[in-house]
């Protein structure tokens, strides 16, 4: 592919200009970065506004804008499962997460395993809880790098550098955005984060609304554009007499991504940075507005379609390469003039930035805090406490970007859709632990988190990682379900029968350090 | 821990966050290309809209919650 010069120089100086606004917000106000509250957490002090922006470009990352509409461009009304999962998620952030916030603010807590910690006194579990989401992350901070990848690639950034003895190296753009993305959260942590994140929602919502506007106009109109979808995939199939069908597996991952999704280390780093409980639940109805762009986004797969854009000799190598995943930005390239399209790409590039930071931060808060603290140095000093969080946002980001070089997928979304099936599995320790901490019991919580990992794991690999919907056969019936929630219903279910024994054998533990009044 | 977690008695307004659930995952209901709205099938603008239902299900209780804490 062949750069356009105005849509390149665009696209770099809106990127470029965007991480160094991130790099110096830090200079503008006087904050301690060597502490890890401040570094990691924001110093728990954003408003509603800033935490809108936040959070919102913390949840709605590269696989929004790149991998929800190729689903929708690829397999059809299955791919519009996001907008469902999108909203369920707003009533679980308006219950949950307030209680959540408010025993981590009071116990200072900087991670979910913090809390678990905290209520159960165990270092085991709180292993377990820190581990799964460090690893269910690290694909998902991958994905980020795969969406930057394929920006790269459509504005034409694909040259091959040819290093004489070493050979071709072709992912330098990658790497070139890999360490702009490292220097400025390795320096300027969360804060400089939230400053991007900002310029991220502005480009966001500016690229969204005018694809919707122009390109339904020059595809004339939406019936045209619907018209010219695919009828067999429009909908989704209905179920038989013994199969629930496509109806129940589009519910079900509905329902187990939008309960997964808060237990995410991103997510829980975003909750735990704002400044109020009301904070958090202003944007339950504030967030939404965000659901609603990916919703317009979800339908510019449809758009890609009608547009034809796939069968196009200009992308044919991008879709060679990144698949349907080349959809939306071979439809900017094709719908915009090349000015915008350097903006709508640069509202992807910087889509993948803030998600990424914000990931690698959370993973960086975990390993400090539940595995260097915990296990290797307990008396360490904030200051170390900081660079050892600095240093493991770095090694996470490394470990993610050799998941991109080593394994590439034609449909991203599956790697985010396994990170969901293991993050599923911290539900019982971190959120039911909100509500019933005295029916559950460390060795229960081990247990059922063990064999909700085991089963959801062996599903996966027995679909050959290609999707994360199993065909469950109970009572002469076949239930395609989101494996998530299978393997959640048998961890609940171990979790509590596991925890009644225990109790039973031994009392309820004394261990939780954390009061009633804590969590209002 | 030992007193029981303070139980506030439970008001029918958080009966309107579950609505959400019942809209979004009862997927029969919205599995259809007619009505279509400006030749959008049925199934997409109704999961969109939910997007601005979902919120004005949430604003009541939120409003409910910051009364009761004066």
């Amino acid at each position: 592919m062949s750069a356009n010069p105005v849509a390149l120089t665009v696209f770099l100086v809106l990127f470029f200009a965007t991480a160094g606004l991130g790099f110096y917000a830090t200079k503008m106000r006087s904050v301690n970065l060597s502490d890890l509250g401040q570094w990691g957490l924001g110093g728990r002090s954003f408003g509603t506004l800033i935490a809108w922006f936040l959070l919102g470009g913390d949840i709605y990352t590269a696989y929004t804008f790149v991998a929800v509409p190729a689903l929708v461009a690829g397999a059809g009304a299955v791919g519009f499962f996001a907008v469902p999962f999108t909203i369920l998620m707003y009533p679980v952030l308006f219950v949950v997460m307030p209680r959540l916030w408010s025993v981590a603010h009071k116990r200072g807590y900087v991670t979910a395993a913090d809390f678990v910690r905290g209520r159960f006194g165990s270092r085991g579990l709180a292993l377990a809880v820190a581990a799964t989401g460090i690893i269910a992350t690290i694909p998902y901070i991958a994905l980020q790098l795969m969406g930057m990848q394929i920006v790269f690639a459509g504005i034409g950034l694909n040259f091959t550098l040819n290093l004489p003895g070493i050979g071709a190296f072709h992912d330098l753009p990658l790497l070139v955005a890999f360490i702009v993305l490292a220097v400025y959260t390795y320096h300027s942590g969360l804060h400089g984060t939230a400053i991007i994140s900002v310029a991220k929602g502005i480009l966001v919502y500016v690229a969204v609304l005018a694809a919707v506007i122009v390109i339904p106009i020059e595809l004339g109109g939406y019936g045209k554009i619907f018209a010219a979808a695919n009828p067999d995939t429009l909908l989704l199939g209905h179920g038989t007499a013994n199969n629930l069908g496509p109806q129940f597996s589009f519910a079900s991952l509905s329902l187990g991504s939008a309960l997964a999704l808060w237990l995410y280390p991103h997510s829980i780093t975003g909750v735990f940075s704002s400044a109020s409980r009301s904070v958090l639940k202003r944007n339950a109805f504030l967030l939404p507005s965000f659901t609603f762009a990916l919703a317009l986004i979800a339908l510019l797969g449809v758009m890609a379609v009608a547009a034809g854009v796939k069968s196009m000799p200009e992308y044919a190598e991008g879709y060679r390469i990144f698949g349907n995943n080349f959809a939306i930005p071979a439809l900017f390239l094709h719908s915009f003039s090349p000015w915008f399209a350097g903006l709508a790409f640069a509202a992807i590039g910087v889509g993948a930035l803030v998600p990424a930071a914000i990931m690698s931060i959370s993973c960086g808060n975990l390993f400090t805090r539940n595995i260097y603290k915990e296990f290797i140095d307990p008396n360490c000093a904030p200051a170390t406490e900081s660079k050892v969080a600095k240093v493991m946002s770095l090694v996470t980001k490394l470990a993610a970007l050799f998941f991109v070089v080593a394994l590439q997928s034609s449909y991203a979304i599956n790697l985010q859709l396994l990170g969901g099936i293991w993050i599923c599995q911290t539900l019982p320790s971190v959120m039911l632990a909100l509500y019933t901490p005295r029916k559950l019991h460390s060795t229960g919580l081990l247990l059922g988190w063990l064999a909700g990992m085991v089963t959801g794991t062996w599903m996966a690999v027995s679909l050959n990682f290609k999707g994360s919907v199993y065909e469950l056969h109970m009572f002469g019936l076949t239930i395609p379900c989101y494996a998530a929630l299978i393997a959640l219903v048998l961890n609940i279910v171990v979790a509590y029968a596991v925890s009644f024994v225990c109790n039973a054998m031994s009392g309820v533990s004394k261990a939780d350090e954390t009061l009633a009044e804590d969590y209002v | 821990m030992d007193g029981k977690p303070q139980r506030r008695g439970f008001h029918p307004i958080y009966l309107l966050l579950v609505v959400p659930f019942v809209a979004l995952l009862w997927v029969p209901i919205f599995n259809r290309l007619e009505p279509s709205v400006f030749g959008i099938p049925f199934f997409y603008w109704y999961q969109t809209l939910w997007t601005f239902l979902g919120t004005a299900c949430t604003i009541p209780v939120y409003l409910y919650e910051e009364n009761k804490r004066k």
